[in-house]
Parts: structure tokens; C-alpha cells; sequence
């Protein structure tokens, strides 16, 4: 492996539920909701790790321990050979200007009280990587600019709240790309906007990502769009990777059934293409007591006697190809 | 004869700055047992055009000219008591947008269902519940579901719950706002399959608000697209699909990514949607068209039938001879 910017080891996030006083008391075990449970993937520089999956079933919340916004349960994140668990807050601040992350929803992100050249000069200023305010301003006029809010002067010195949501999300953006990191965590940067927009948005993020080699951690529930963003893609079902490889190989030759039923599931954007459709029965189980054996067997169309009893590792079927079936394990 | 006809509908919102012009003369029509799917990006006007339709309009919005009609009655000359009691719901009824938020979070599900019906038909408390639970059925949910809390409820759940008010008093029209956008793409799948489902089991004519076009093109006949609160094409689904005639048809289509297919590079609409209190003069298009003339800046274009059944408003196709 050459150049890996990021790498995680066997992550794993339990969220402690707060129970009240009396089955404090009573109750012999704690509850926890599994968010994440034992998630393994490299980012190398330069490349874009796709992490796709519904609702529910920890992306975020791996994407947010990557950054080290929430502190791991278990497991090991190294960004490029300095185990992040280890450092102090100090020294996480520090590398923070190599990671960043954009977040979901621009019309939460940005605070409302704050001038857009705030915003974006906040983390200039915090990692004091400008010599004095000139420069300041001119690095966030660049960063402005390079997200097609041209001229800078003029969205400079507004507030979030006179912005179109597509020009809040390239402010997010900016902000995030301003100190030049070498790794992003883009949690469905472009989900809230409208489709005409989107490809705009993304367009310019990928173009400034490959010009600085960023690293890159897109989330997404949509597949047919991490298709178009990623190089490689991880599908993840209930806080687990089912599969894992190079995204044209995990969509034309899907070995999971849930990654076949994702992939199923979107619409296609064509009226004379009709598809045979393998719509999943129910909804994604509770992450607080998991299905035992393989956690997708509840809904899965091949389940077998074993999916219920033992869970499948994750192996490499194809070179760099990953999957967590035991449709596929070898007997 | 069209089970709805909006003729010109010209609808404003009047505020301090001036007028919003959200809906600007629009005309479009929905065939019983069939779909029609009004597409656009937000702030286009396809919602206020919904509400235009159901009279739902907050108080500074005034419908300035055009005609509703269902079935051939103007819905523009009834009075708001006779409307509310022999139209909305019972006529025409509506998905609202977000269902998360659409329901009373204190009641269950099958009270603000039974409520619906006994609101409009001289029924029993019994029998409006018994019919409350036998919608939930229809849409695919167990009958017990109906003694719920809609926090007890899942997203794909609470969408169901809210198709299923939509149709508690068998109306003719159903209008759905963005009806799968909060949901993931399996539940949305799924709730697709029920939508699809009714509409053929119940003969629904469907009226689809979205912004997404793939859920446009699989559930609907024809499509009507919106931009700055006028159509710029309008016609057969597969048609459009195969030959988009407006640059702004065209541009959406291909901002699409698929799964399917060879991967092709997504194009994107630079620039941002109008302000519609100063829509650009012309076609309101042309700052963000590639194909922009002189005449667009100038002359709007009116829409016009190209083909049978296919109408686009743009220069570039047989409007700039006169």
C-alpha cells in the first residue's frame, strides 16, 4: 500500500443508552446501539473511498470518527503513520489542519451569525497559517473563487441566510478546502440540493480534489451517485462493510444481495429502461440487538440455516474485491 | 375529456418587494388514469401550482387569471365552504411533501385517517374507523398499525400512512408533492411499488411533483417541465426522454447520474435559478443557457406543439421565424 492517507483498523463505536433510574438498577447488562462495529479501509492520496449505505447504518458515524469528532469504542485510526487515538487534544488540533469535513446540511453548518469571510477565515485564523489579515482575505477570496463564487466581494460580506442553499454548500466547501488538507471527510455534501445544482457542486469539488490530491471520504445513500464520484466504494449494512472494492466491479458484478438490492432500488432516470426489481421486504433492523449470524439474514431473499448462526467474514474474492456472504465463502 | 384542466393559471404572491411571480401562465392537463409529472428545481413553482389547484394558498398569493377546471367545473367559481366539502379531499387530495411532518404527532394514525373520512361522509364513528384500517391494508401496512403513534412509526411507514389518508375518500385525483424525497432508496422503492400498485388497482389519475426526474420517469405518463414558474416542455414522458427539446430539458436529464449504462460525464447548469421578482427578461432561461441568442434576451417564446402532443417553449424550435 503506497500512499495511504488515512487508515482505520477494525473501528468499532457503541452509543450507551440512557436508561432511568429504576432499570439502572434492576437491568444486569447496559445497552448500547452498535453503530459502528469493527469497520477496516485504507484512503490512499488522491483517491475518493465511497462509503454507501441507508440510514442508520453508521456511515456518518464512521466518517466522524475518522476526524476523531467522536472518540472510538475500539479500533485504530492512522493518518499517514500517526495513530490519531494516541495524540492529545492538543496535538489533534494541530492535525486538524490536514483533515476536515463537510457536513450534510448548509443550512446547519453555518453559523448564522457569522459574515461568510468569517466563516471561512475561522480556520485560517485558528491554524494560523496566514502571516497577517491581508493575506487572510486573500486566501479566502481564493477559496471563494475556486467554488465558482465569482466575484468574492460580493458574497464576502454577507450573511448565510442571503444565500441560495447551493451557495451555502459551496461555502461549506470552501471552508473546508481553505487550509489546503490532505484528507476530507464529504458526509452527502450534495444531497439537499437540486439536481441541477448538484452536478455543479460536485463538478468543481471533484476538479479542486484532484488538483490538491485530497483523500477523500464521500458518503452517500445514493449509489448511482457514488458510482460517478468514487474510485473505490464500501457498502455498509448495520454498522458492518458487506462489500467492499473498485466501484465499477461492486456495481456491474454486485456479490452481496444487499448490495444487488440497492442497486435495484434506485430509479432510473430512463422511462423505457424496465427493470426486474428486487425490492427488500421490511426495514433495516434495530442496531441495539442486531440479527445474529449475518445481520442482513432477516431480509435477505438467499438466507441460509448458517446466515443465521455464524457471521460471515469479510474475504477477498476477486483481487481487492471484499465480501461478507456466505453465498461466497469457500466451504 | 381531461379529468383536470389548468388553463393560464397566472398566481403571484404579493409581498413588500412586490410580486413573486410563482406561477406565470401555465396550462396543463391530467387524463383520467393517468400521470402527469410536474418537474423543476426548487422555487420553480410546482408546489404553488398544487395548491393553486387544491386552494390551499397562504393569504398573499391572488390567482390574477386562468381557469381549474375538473371535469369541465371552473374550481376558480365555487365558494370556500361548498370547495371544502365536495372537493378537497373528496375530489382531489394531496401527499403533502415531507410526510415525517404531516401528521399530528398526539392522535394515531387511524383517527386522523378516520377523521378524514367522517368529515366528508355521513358515516359512523365504527365504520369510518373500520374504513381507516382497511386503507392502512391497502397501502400495505398490518391493520394494527392504525391504533399508532406516528413516532412509533418509520419513515417509509409514516409515507404510507399518509398515501393512505390521500385516499380515504376515494377521490379522482391524487396529488403527490415529493413523495419519496426524505426516504432511502429501499423504502422509497418500496413505497414506489405501493404508489404504482394503487394507481392501477384503483384507476387513480396522479399529478407527481418532484424534483427528481427518475421518479418521473417511472411513474408517470406525461411531464410537464417547470422552470421559473413557467413549462418549458411538455409532453410524453418517453418522448421527452428520447429527445429533449429545451436546452434546460436536455441539461436536467443529463444531470442525472444512473447505475445503469456506460458511465457518462453528468452535466450541470451553471449558474442559479432566477429571482421571481425580477425574472430575466425574454426567455427566463437565457442567462443560463448555452444556446442563448439574441432573441432570447428579447422576445420570450411562447410554447408551442412541435410535435403532436409535445409542446416547448423555446426559440431555438420554430419560434424566432415570427
Amino acid at each position: 500500500m503506497k500512499n495511504v492517507t488515512i487508515n482505520a483498523q477494525g473501528l468499532v463505536k457503541h452509543f450507551p443508552i440512557k436508561l432511568g433510574l429504576f432499570k439502572t438498577l434492576v437491568s444486569k447488562e447496559n445497552p448500547f446501539v452498535h453503530a459502528v462495529d469493527g469497520v477496516s479501509f485504507h484512503i490512499a492520496s488522491g483517491e475518493v473511498f465511497g462509503l454507501v449505505g441507508e440510514s442508520g447504518c453508521g456511515k456518518t458515524t464512521t466518517g466522524r470518527l475518522l476526524v476523531r469528532l467522536l472518540d472510538l469504542t475500539e479500533g485504530q485510526v492512522t493518518f499517514k503513520g500517526t495513530d490519531l487515538t494516541s495524540l492529545s487534544k492538543k496535538e489533534m488540533g494541530r492535525l486538524r489542519r490536514q483533515m476536515q469535513i463537510i457536513f450534510q446540511d448548509p443550512y446547519e453548518s453555518l453559523d448564522p451569525r457569522m459574515s461568510i469571510y468569517d466563516i471561512i477565515a475561522e480556520p485560517v485564523r485558528i491554524q494560523k497559517t496566514a502571516e497577517n489579515e491581508s493575506e487572510v482575505s486573500q486566501k479566502v477570496a481564493k477559496s471563494l473563487e475556486e467554488f465558482g463564487m465569482i466575484p468574492a466581494e460580493e458574497y464576502m460580506y454577507r450573511f448565510a441566510h442571503e444565500l441560495s442553499g447551493g451557495q451555502r454548500q459551496r461555502v461549506s466547501i470552501a471552508r473546508a478546502f481553505v487550509l489546503r488538507p490532505e484528507f476530507i471527510v464529504a458526509d452527502e455534501p450534495v444531497s439537499m440540493l437540486d439536481a441541477s445544482i448538484r452536478s455543479e457542486v460536485l463538478k468543481l469539488l471533484l476538479a479542486t480534489q484532484k488538483k490538491y490530491k485530497t483523500a477523500f471520504l464521500y458518503i452517500t445513500h445514493d449509489i448511482a451517485l457514488a458510482r460517478h464520484v468514487c474510485d473505490r466504494l464500501a457498502v455498509m449494512y448495520l454498522g458492518k462493510i458487506v462489500e467492499k472494492g473498485s466501484t465499477e466491479e461492486v456495481i456491474h458484478e454486485p456479490l452481496h444481495p444487499y448490495t444487488e438490492a440497492l442497486i435495484a432500488a434506485v430509479p432510473v432516470p430512463d422511462p423505457t429502461a424496465r427493470r426486474i426489481r428486487v425490492t427488500l421486504k421490511g426495514e433495516v433492523p434495530s442496531a441495539i440487538n442486531p440479527p445474529t449470524g449475518c445481520r442482513f439474514n432477516t431480509r435477505c431473499p438467499h438466507a441460509m440455516e448458517i446466515c443465521r448462526k455464524k457471521e460471515p467474514p469479510l474475504i477477498e474474492v476477486n483481487k481487492g474485491h471484499f465480501v461478507a456472504c456466505h453465498l461466497h465463502t469457500k466451504k | 375529456m381531461p379529468l383536470l384542466e389548468v388553463e393560464h393559471l397566472k398566481m403571484y404572491y404579493e409581498t413588500l418587494r412586490g410580486h413573486v411571480k410563482a406561477v406565470d401562465d401555465i396550462s396543463l392537463h391530467v387524463d383520467e388514469k393517468k400521470a402527469l409529472g410536474l418537474a423543476g428545481e426548487s422555487g420553480c413553482g410546482k408546489t404553488s401550482a398544487a395548491l393553486a389547484i387544491l386552494r390551499l394558498l397562504p393569504w398573499n398569493a391572488k390567482i390574477l387569471e386562468g381557469t381549474i377546471k375538473l371535469s369541465g367545473e371552473n374550481l376558480l367559481e365555487i365558494s370556500d365552504p361548498k370547495f371544502r366539502k365536495e372537493i378537497r379531499w373528496k375530489k382531489i387530495s394531496m401527499i403533502f411533501q415531507g410526510a415525517m411532518n404531516s401528521l399530528h404527532p398526539t392522535y394515531t394514525t387511524g383517527t386522523q385517517i378516520a377523521e378524514a373520512i367522517s368529515q366528508h361522509e355521513k358515516v359512523t364513528k365504527e365504520e369510518a374507523r373500520e374504513r381507516s384500517k382497511k386503507l392502512i391494508e391497502l397501502v400495505g401496512m398490518d391493520r394494527s398499525r392504525a391504533d399508532r403513534y406516528p413516532h412509533e412509526l418509520s419513515g417509509g411507514m409514516k409515507q404510507r400512512a399518509v398515501t393512505a389518508m390521500a385516499l380515504a375518500c376515494n377521490p379522482d385525483l391524487v396529488i403527490a408533492d415529493e413523495p419519496t424525497t426524505a426516504l432511502d432508496v429501499i423504502v422509497q422503492a418500496q413505497v414506489l411499488k405501493v404508489m404504482k400498485d394503487l394507481q392501477s388497482r384503483l384507476h387513480l389519475s396522479m399529478m407527481v411533483i418532484s424534483h427528481d426526474l427518475s421518479l418521473i420517469a417511472e411513474t408517470c405518463n406525461d411531464i410537464a417541465i417547470m422552470y421559473a414558474g413557467k413549462i418549458a416542455e411538455y409532453g410524453d414522458v418517453r418522448h421527452i426522454y428520447k429527445e429533449p427539446l429545451h436546452p434546460y430539458t436536455e441539461k436536467l436529464i443529463t444531470a442525472f447520474p444512473s447505475v445503469i449504462g456506460p458511465k457518462t460525464e453528468l452535466s450541470s447548469i451553471p449558474g442559479f435559478p432566477p429571482d421571481l421578482l425580477k425574472p430575466p427578461p425574454g426567455c427566463r432561461f437565457h442567462p443560463r443557457c448555452p444556446y442563448a441568442m439574441e432573441i432570447c434576451r428579447k422576445k420570450e417564446p411562447p410554447l408551442i406543439e412541435v410535435n403532436k402532443g409535445h409542446l416547448v417553449a423555446c426559440h431555438l424550435h420554430g419560434g424566432e421565424k415570427n
